[in-house]
């Protein structure tokens, strides 16, 4: 039966691992593509890190890295085409880049796990959903049979599917989208992973089944005391679960803040103009603020900062030198904990 | 179909409706007439009334029996005045894009009338029918499909004046083209070049473009920003606003991005499994919905603004939408409702101002169908 | 960047007050196609030169035989030449591949056979590219009941074993003919390509660009043939060009049964030089070679175009 919850208290980011390094570190990460037409440059120098217990939202557009950078976390890349140039992955003090293959496998397969926007096409149509629950367990754990399936049961239940036991030898297409969404988190969740990485989870949900989703995503976040790195496009849903955002844009981290500061103060030009976008309700009958221009073609992104094209604050200096991503401070230069921008004029952004 | 006649089916008495003036035209001539007759401001321009439609299930290989019906629109009515926009907002499923093109003719209506200035179109054909098709337009959520990728841009925006010669001379089409590319603010020499060299929200003004061409009254953009970079949507609804002003087109505009729609439209309907749930203006949904299903979705929108998630109350439905080829009983939302009592699985609610509010002098007096309407705060995205 | 400066200056001042809602412009870049992007992955890829070079050699000796040898592949002398060896010296001259048990010139027979394996390879396909591209185009649009009937004619055919349904027709001809074998060949071999369209035409027909054409009021052969045909036909092309390939070999396979051509073909030789392989292997050598290369040569290009055409591999 519908539930109507009061207030959603929030989840507090917890304490990482035991000696304070973060659980999954980011560092100056490069992702190129080698196609026909040229090299395409989708990462571009990427930090970012996650703890346990904490939700890291990256906010971006399509060809912004988002993705792509998440897959490099998963070893998913089709390599060729694409190469890592440059950067480290590191999950607990570990740069998964370096490492053997085997311990690689060891840590993606059991330690990070992946949920894809698309629940679908990343079941197997002919196996049951018992069967490919199951087979975390015995391909992992080593256990049997029945004993797989009974955890395959009792992870269904956890996912709140109804009348687990009866359904878990149905097939995935028997299922609805919303159904086959909680059933690649209870895949997910398996193997109890410290860390999971939920590429637009949502995205291909009615509403009203997506606030299902990403309460129960949350809730099971805060169980387990996992990192989450949610990556998403959507303004509403990263205000709803996140702790910090990285907002990307062509290929770089633009700007970083916890989620109450970015909101209310947002100290890149990209960010500023997202969030004027948003219709609000005194716009009515008005333009909505809109960014001028096209997001940028990663073959020919413009020197200098990426969004100078589209920028109403860009000056030549934007034109010519590519801001680093610096510390954002207060007016009176006490430093804002968490907050990074990569604008020449964040200053005049935040303060202005 | 004997048991769709409309006769033995309670319809939805609404006043949002207004009577029909239906036109009996006996002849093309007068049809055609009839349909380029200019329209007042403010007055309905398309009146819908009990719009069904059934997609068949079938059985069998060579001779296919029917086995049942997905009741994808099942009685809808509504109107569209000249000159606003009427939003429609629902989930998948819920039977909103299929209006679109029932209303576009692209689809045969199972029972149920579609007036346009006073002529029900589901019966017309010929030359009156290519009239209507001139004057109702479409845009189209995906721009990457809704582009033949094997033609070029200039033939794309010229094609409605290859099938619609009269209202361009041969010699004068390639300035009108390049008219319209400047209008929706390309650069009017793309004119050669093919889709795929466009990004989205460019293919997406050339969708405009050709739906501008023949000067349409009504156009119907089915999510027509939802497949588009964040960024790129206001730019887009920007432009079809001022288009709006420019060209005194009509709206409807079906999309599930709540805030969206309600910045855009004038009234808003909600649909949920083929039917309307509520139907009013921007504030009266909004700010006082009272129907269940309409606080739930309000309330279930993300809303872009970490502060609020503090303090609200939120909805959670559970389930799915059910499928429509076996809708529940009596009210379709029930299944999901927290107000559900008994009288809501034999009686199907109709879409009226409900008794308590009649006569009442408050937004909360609009068309929702539900037996236990009523107003309910909560926190919303828009 | 300066050349931006000076775009976005432009754009400021053409367009004044929509400033805000013009795009900047994309460097300028040639106008292309699908097709002109498959023809540059086309360019690059060694399977298409090859395999084109090849057919072009073959199209020239089917159309000038004459350049290529001066000898007649029907007049043997049987005093002469019965059984020579192949001198592979002589590159070129009748004697180069050796001579057959009447004494005709393995070379100019192997000159003159390319003839018949390619007319039939090239007539069977474009008559079952026709025939079998209207079944299924008409089958995929109308849908209901054409579609039922349609198909189920398409099962029908498809259910006939291809090589045993030929023979039969083929043996009830005294004189066969190019047409006759082209004939009986397409008779049997459009249902391939019948349902390829048919599935290619039922995809794009729910593509809203259709959608958009039938809103507008466009006419039925206007939506087949402006909106669908064209974007059906890269499935169709890479389907008929990899089956040119089959049909030659189909050809040969019925002259070695004695049911194809009458007159000079590989088929007929490969035949013929089977009963003396143990004392003269050239007479068969030498045109299964040719027939091995020239089928090859087709399934190559067909599969060459088939990656350009592919939308995945891009």
């Amino acid at each position: 039966m519908t539930t109507i919850e009061e207030v959603v208290p929030v989840p507090s980011p917890r304490d990482g691992g035991t000696d304070g390094t973060p659980l999954l570190e980011v560092r100056d990460l490069h992702v190129e593509f080698h196609t026909r037409e040229g090299v395409v440059k989708a990462v571009n120098g990427v930090n970012y890190s996650v703890n346990a217990g904490e939700t890291l939202a990256v906010l971006g557009e399509s060809g912004s890295g988002k993705s792509v950078t998440a897959q490099a976390i998963m070893g998913i890349l089709d390599m060729p085409p694409a190469k890592i140039p440059q950067g480290e992955i590191r999950f607990r003090g570990q740069d998964m880049l370096t490492m053997s293959g085997e311990d690689r496998r060891k840590i993606r397969g059991q330690r990070i796990a992946m949920i894809f926007q698309d629940a679908l096409s990343s079941l197997n149509p002919v196996l049951s959903v018992g069967y490919q629950l199951g087979e975390m367990f015995r391909v992992h754990q080593g256990l049997s049979k029945k004993e797989a399936k009974a955890k395959a049961i009792e992870l269904m239940d956890r996912v709140k599917i109804p009348a687990a036991a009866a359904r878990v030898n149905d097939y995935p297409h028997q299922f609805s989208g919303g159904m086959r969404q909680r059933i690649m988190i209870a895949m997910a969740l398996a193997l109890e992973p410290d860390l999971i990485i939920a590429d637009e989870p949502t995205t291909a949900l009615d509403v009203t089944v997506q606030a299902q989703v990403m309460d129960l995503l949350a809730e099971l976040q805060r169980e387990y005391n996992m990192g989450l790195i949610l990556i998403t496009h959507d303004l509403g849903v990263v205000a709803d679960v996140a702790d910090k955002i990285a907002v990307m844009y062509a290929g770089r981290i633009v700007e970083r803040a916890p989620v109450h500061e970015l909101y209310k103060r947002p100290a890149h030009p990209y960010t500023r103009g997202l969030l004027d976008s948003i219709p609000r309700l005194d716009q009515k009958g008005q333009e909505l603020y809109a960014i001028k221009g096209l997001p940028p073609n990663l073959l020919r992104v413009p020197s200098g900062c990426a969004f100078n094209p589209r920028c109403p604050k860009a000056q030549d200096v934007c034109r010519t030198q590519v801001p680093d991503l610096l510390p954002v401070t207060e007016q009176d230069g006490t430093e804002l904990v968490g907050r990074a921008s990569a604008c020449h004029f964040w200053k005049e952004t935040i303060h202005g | 179909m004997a048991e769709l006649s409309k006769t033995d089916e309670p319809q939805d008495a609404t006043p949002n409706v207004s009577e029909v003036d239906v036109v009996d035209a006996r002849t093309e001539e007068e049809a055609v007439h009839a349909i380029e007759a200019p329209v007042e401001r403010g007055e309905p321009i398309l009146q819908v009334r009990n719009l069904k439609k059934h997609f068949p299930l079938t059985q069998g290989i060579l001779f296919k029996r029917q086995i049942g019906a997905v009741k994808a629109v099942d009685g809808v009515s509504f109107d569209l005045h000249q000159g606003e926009t009427l939003g429609i907002v629902g989930e998948s499923g819920c039977g909103k894009s299929t209006v679109a093109k029932l209303l576009m003719n692209l689809e045969r209506a199972t029972a149920g009338e579609i007036f346009y200035k006073g002529q029900d179109i589901t019966k017309l054909s010929g030359r009156a029918l290519k009239a209507v098709r001139r004057n109702i337009q479409m845009v189209f959520q995906d721009p990457y499909t809704s582009l033949n990728p094997r033609m070029t841009v200039g033939d794309i925006i010229g094609e409605p004046f290859d099938i619609h010669p009269e209202v361009a001379p041969k010699g004068d089409r390639r300035r009108k083209v390049q008219e319209l590319l400047d209008v929706v603010g390309l650069n009017p020499e793309y004119i050669n070049r093919y889709p795929h060299q466009f990004s989205g929200g460019q293919r997406q003004r050339i969708g405009i473009a050709r739906g501008l061409a023949l000067n349409p009254e009504i156009i119907i953009c089915d999510e027509p920003v939802s497949a588009l970079d964040v960024s790129v949507q206001a730019q887009v609804i920007n432009l079809m606003e001022r288009l709006q002003d420019e060209f005194n087109l009509s709206y409807i505009f079906i999309a599930h991005d709540l805030s969206i729609v309600r910045h855009i439209s004038d009234r808003v309907g909600v649909m949920y499994l083929g039917k309307i749930a509520e139907i009013g203006s921007d504030e009266q949904i909004y700010d006082h919905p009272t129907h269940p299903y309409t606080q739930a979705l309000l309330s279930a929108v993300p809303v872009p603004d970490p502060e609020a998630r503090e303090d609200r109350e939120r909805i959670i439905l559970t389930g799915d939408v059910p499928s429509p080829a076996n809708p529940p009983s009596g009210c379709s939302f029930r299944t999901r409702c927290w107000k559900a009592q008994e009288r809501c699985a034999s009686e199907a609610p109709l879409l009226a101002i409900p008794e308590r509010f009649k006569g009442a002098d408050s937004p909360a007096a609009h068309e929702s169908a539900c037996h236990f309407a009523e107003e309910k705060d909560v926190v919303h995205a828009a | 960047m300066p050349d931006v400066t000076k775009t976005d200056i432009k754009n400021a001042v053409a367009s004044g007050p929509q400033a805000a809602l013009q795009l900047p412009e994309p460097k300028p870049e040639k106008s292309r196609s699908l097709w002109g992007d498959a023809w540059g992955d086309l360019r690059r890829s060694w399977i298409f030169i090859v395999s084109s070079v090849l057919i072009v050699i073959l199209l020239l000796i089917t159309f000038f035989p004459g350049w290529f040898t001066g000898v007649d592949p029907t007049s043997g002398d049987l005093a002469k030449h019965f059984l020579q060896k192949p001198r592979l010296g002589n590159i070129g001259s009748p004697d180069w591949l050796g001579y057959d048990q009447q004494g005709r010139s393995v070379f100019a027979r192997v000159i003159y056979g390319t003839r018949a394996s390619i007319a039939v390879g090239f007539g069977t396909t474009i008559a079952v590219t026709v025939v079998g591209g209207l079944v299924g185009m008409i089958a995929g649009y109308f849908g209901g009941i054409v579609d039922s009937v349609l198909s189920r004619l398409t099962d029908v055919f498809f259910g006939i074993p291809f090589l045993l349904g030929t023979m039969v027709v083929l043996n009830s001809f005294q004189d066969r003919t190019t047409w006759v074998v082209i004939g009986a060949l397409s008779f049997f071999g459009w249902t391939q390509i019948a349902r390829v369209m048919r599935g290619a035409v039922i995809t794009t027909k729910q593509a809203d660009y259709v959608h958009a054409a039938q809103a507008l009021g466009a006419s039925t052969p206007r939506i087949m043939f402006r909106h669908i045909l064209p974007n059906t036909l890269a499935p169709v092309i890479v389907v008929a060009t990899i089956s040119l390939g089959i049909y030659i070999s189909a050809e040969a396979t019925l002259s070695y049964l004695g049911l194809g051509l009458n007159g000079v073909s590989w088929g007929n030789d490969i035949s013929d030089g089977g009963n003396q392989i143990r004392v003269a292997q050239w007479i068969m050598l030498y045109p299964s070679i040719m027939l091995i290369i020239t089928v090859l040569a087709f399934i190559m290009l067909g599969e060459a175009v088939r990656n350009a055409l592919d939308p995945k591999m891009r």
